[in-house]
């Protein structure tokens, strides 16, 4: 695997609040390779965070702070040009692509060998001659690799996690927090976890936030 | 009682325009006992071949019909994929009901008015830009290219197709793919384009191809704004249909059933196109291209249907000014003095019309909810999805109405039933039928059934839940969809027109009626009376809930 060089993901004395009530506060730096656990109940305002991170926030919250890439402002970029990937505890794969779609979806325009770099992602991940699957016909914790090889391909910057294992059998969940969270070092980038999941913040390995 | 409800629904969608097609299929071939004809002759084909300008009227039908879909069909696109959450997003939802609901002729008259050489369109610019004081001598409506005609028709598909676009887009959770889409960097735009459309498409499919099959012969609009010399084929077959000669019709029936050939011709070549063009998009959606685009799509798509928007509003706002003109000379932008004399000496002809539009109306729509709450109630009792049952649904929206109503006529007369009110209103309920059902069983089946089995655990019966837990809870959607049938029902030309033998008017009839003419002013004041009716049923349909008590919806939701 490539090791991308990345900057640290800060988080400047971040607050959320929704109706003039404080959800949540937060003032962190994450360094390339480091996960970043925050944990809390539902309702804590966990997802805001990452919604105000990536640039998806809605209205209804009011949110204050600086989140810096480097020496990048992303607060100042639209959500596309932050270069954060999302993963969610959906896979989300899109259903009018083919597997090999998705992952072809993911990739960045000006590449070169596109057919070999999806062929690699879907062998790294134990899913060799998946290109033309429907991404239907996978089970679950297929469909969370390859959505996972997507966000990978599109060489993010940063990744954020929505308790990203929450939905898979417990069997599976140790197979793809290991899997996660060895890719995410692997490509030296700052991520930032959410969960309520205490297994999930050990496997991630680094510092625990905790709210509420 | 209820399980026959299903069947019925579809023998009286299927069975009127089988037998219409049947009955117009036999006269081409020279069979028609009534008339005189025993069978087996071509002659009505050789006929019909030797007409004048036959291949002109079958070339306009054919390419207004998918050119305006494919143009409606972009603008929507194009709008959805561009204005998601901006204040035009909300602004035109909120007006499209009421766009849909304008009938086909008052958007035709009002556009006529607005484009016509002497139209509001060339008084706004003349003399400054043009320095016309004097209409100018050129052809603009009825344009043997059929454009006008073209033009007309995006400005009712675009609604149409709308509304169908926002009722399916829920269940595909398009914030979510746009989310996603967007952390991997595609731009919005890009984004709906490459992940929200594929999955779109095919839910609307069925309404794209109503819209072509309508487009292709329609009557009303081609009367209005279609070219004349030679007119589009269906108006051709209205009037060899009514051509005192006998020949004449047995001639009408076999272009009838080439009108329905050129209706399967433009919804092939539509298919073929839908082909190429998934054939071409497959490498686009996953080259990894993010922004290329953007900027200029979403210029397009958010003033594009702006645009069609403000001209359908602009031309109703020139019929109300033609109703209420005095004396208006031709360059100047206002009438000199406004006047009431056209609605007065309109009044008393209007009373009939209108009895007999509300009388239709109200009829067809009560026996078409009845119906389909009566089916509805019947799937979610024995837990049916109809899948494959949509496309009977739309079969009356599919066939092209020229092409079986005549035969339909025939076939009534031979079981003794005479052209008058009663066949008239069964003719509306096949088309009433399709739209109330569309409009109705979204909501129907997204009602949380925990409220019923409520309700049930509290001793309540099963036909008392319906009427006292789902109907109440229904109630706003209900009326929408009743608003809707009786829009479809006012609007409705061909089907009065023909099933009425002429002798039952109605504020749309007896508007299309004018165009022969010349009264402006006239047509001003008719126009504006047929498209006001639908749209205080919407009207009634908004605020009744509201008076009703509002706080009881939100419970519901």
């Amino acid at each position: 695997m490539t090791v991308y060089f990345s900057a640290s993901l800060r988080l400047e004395q971040i607050s959320i609040a929704l109706a003039g009530r404080e959800l949540l506060a937060v003032d962190a730096t994450i360094v390339p390779g480091e996960v970043l656990t925050v944990m809390g109940p539902s309702g804590s305002g966990k997802s805001t965070l990452l919604a105000y991170i990536a640039g998806f926030i809605t209205r209804d919250f009011s949110a204050s702070g600086g989140v810096w890439l480097g020496e990048q402002d992303l607060l100042s970029l639209p959500a596309e040009k932050r270069g954060i990937g999302l993963l969610f505890q959906d896979p989300l794969l899109f259903p009018h692509l083919s597997v090999g779609g998705n992952l072809r979806f993911g990739l960045p325009r000006h590449i070169q060998d596109k057919h070999q770099q999806v062929t690699q992602a879907l062998k790294q991940v134990g899913l060799a001659g998946f290109e033309a699957r429907g991404p239907a016909t996978l089970s679950g914790g297929q469909q969370a690799r390859v959505a996972l090889m997507r966000l990978l391909l599109s060489k993010p910057r940063a990744v954020l996690l929505d308790e990203p294992f929450s939905k898979l059998d417990t069997a599976l969940r140790q197979e793809m927090r290991t899997l996660v969270f060895n890719q995410l070092r692997d490509a030296g980038l700052p991520a930032l976890l959410v969960t309520h999941d205490l297994a999930d913040a050990k496997a991630a390995g680094g510092p625990v936030l905790e709210l509420g | 009682m209820l399980r026959l409800a299903p069947a019925l629904i579809i023998a009286l969608l299927v069975l009127p325009v089988a037998a219409g097609l049947l009955m117009v299929l036999l006269p081409a071939f020279g069979y028609l006992p009534a008339l005189g004809g025993h069978g087996g002759s071509l002659a009505p084909w050789q006929m019909l071949f030797a007409q004048p300008g036959l291949w002109r009227s079958v070339a306009v039908s054919f390419t207004s019909g998918l050119v305006s879909a494919a143009i409606a069909l972009v603008i929507v696109v194009l709008f959805l994929a561009a204005s998601r959450g901006t204040w035009l997003d909300r602004s035109i939802r909120r007006l499209v009901s009421p766009l849909l609901a304008i009938p086909h002729a008052a958007i035709a008259f009002g556009f006529a008015f607005l484009i016509a050489p002497s139209g509001l369109l060339a008084r706004l610019i003349s003399p400054s830009l043009t320095g016309w004081e004097r209409p100018p001598d050129a052809l603009i409506i009825n344009d043997p290219w059929g454009l006008s005609l073209i033009a007309g028709l995006v400005l009712k598909e675009v609604p149409f197709l709308l509304l169908m676009s926002l009722a399916a887009l829920p269940q595909l959770v398009p914030e979510k793919r746009l989310m996603l889409a967007r952390s991997l960097g595609y731009s919005p735009t890009i984004a709906w384009l490459k992940t929200v459309l594929p999955s779109l498409y095919p839910l609307i499919r069925l309404p794209v191809y109503a819209v072509i099959a309508y487009a292709t012969s329609v009557v009303d609009m081609a009367l209005i704004l279609g070219p004349t010399l030679p007119p589009t084929l269906s108006v051709s077959i209205l009037r060899w249909f009514n051509d005192p000669d006998i020949s004449h019709r047995f001639m009408a029936s076999a272009a009838a059933v080439l009108q329905l050939g050129v209706t399967i011709a433009a919804l092939l070549c539509w298919w073929l196109l839908e082909q190429l063009t998934r054939l071409l998009a497959r490498g686009w959606l996953t080259n990894g291209s993010r922004q290329r685009g953007e900027i200029a799509l979403r210029v397009v798509g958010r003033s594009a249907l702006l645009f069609a928007s403000i001209t359908a509003l602009a031309a109703l706002v020139g019929l109300g000014l033609f109703s209420l003109a005095g004396f208006w000379r031709f360059p100047e932008l206002l009438p000199q003095m406004l006047t009431l004399d056209h609605w007065q000496r309109s009044g008393p002809m209007l009373v009939t019309p209108l009895v007999n539009t509300a009388l239709i109306g109200l009829i067809s729509t009560t026996l078409a909810t009845a119906l389909v709450l009566t089916t509805l109630e019947n799937e979610h009792r024995q837990h049916i999805q109809p899948r494959r049952a949509l496309w009977l649904l739309y079969l009356p929206l599919l066939v092209p109405q020229i092409a079986f109503l005549f035969g339909l006529i025939v076939a009534a007369e031979s079981l003794g039933v005479r052209p008058q009110l009663g066949l008239v209103i069964a003719g509306h309920l096949l088309f009433v039928l399709p739209y109330v059902y569309l409009s109705l069983a979204e909501a129907y089946r997204r009602l949380d059934p925990r409220w019923l089995q409520v309700a049930r655990s509290l001793g309540v019966s099963r036909s008392a839940a319906f009427w006292k837990v789902r109907l109440p809870l229904l109630l706003a959607p209900l009326l929408t969809a009743f608003a809707v049938g009786l829009a479809v029902s006012i609007g409705q030309y061909l089907p009065t027109q023909l099933l009425g033998a002429g002798r039952v008017t109605t504020v749309t009839t007896e508007a299309v009626a004018l165009a022969a003419g010349s009264n402006r002013r006239l047509i001003g004041v008719w126009a504006l009376v047929q498209a006001g009716l639908p749209l205080i049923g919407f009207m009634l349909a908004l605020g009744l809930p509201r008076l009703l008590g509002s706080h009881r919806r939100e419970l519901a939701t």
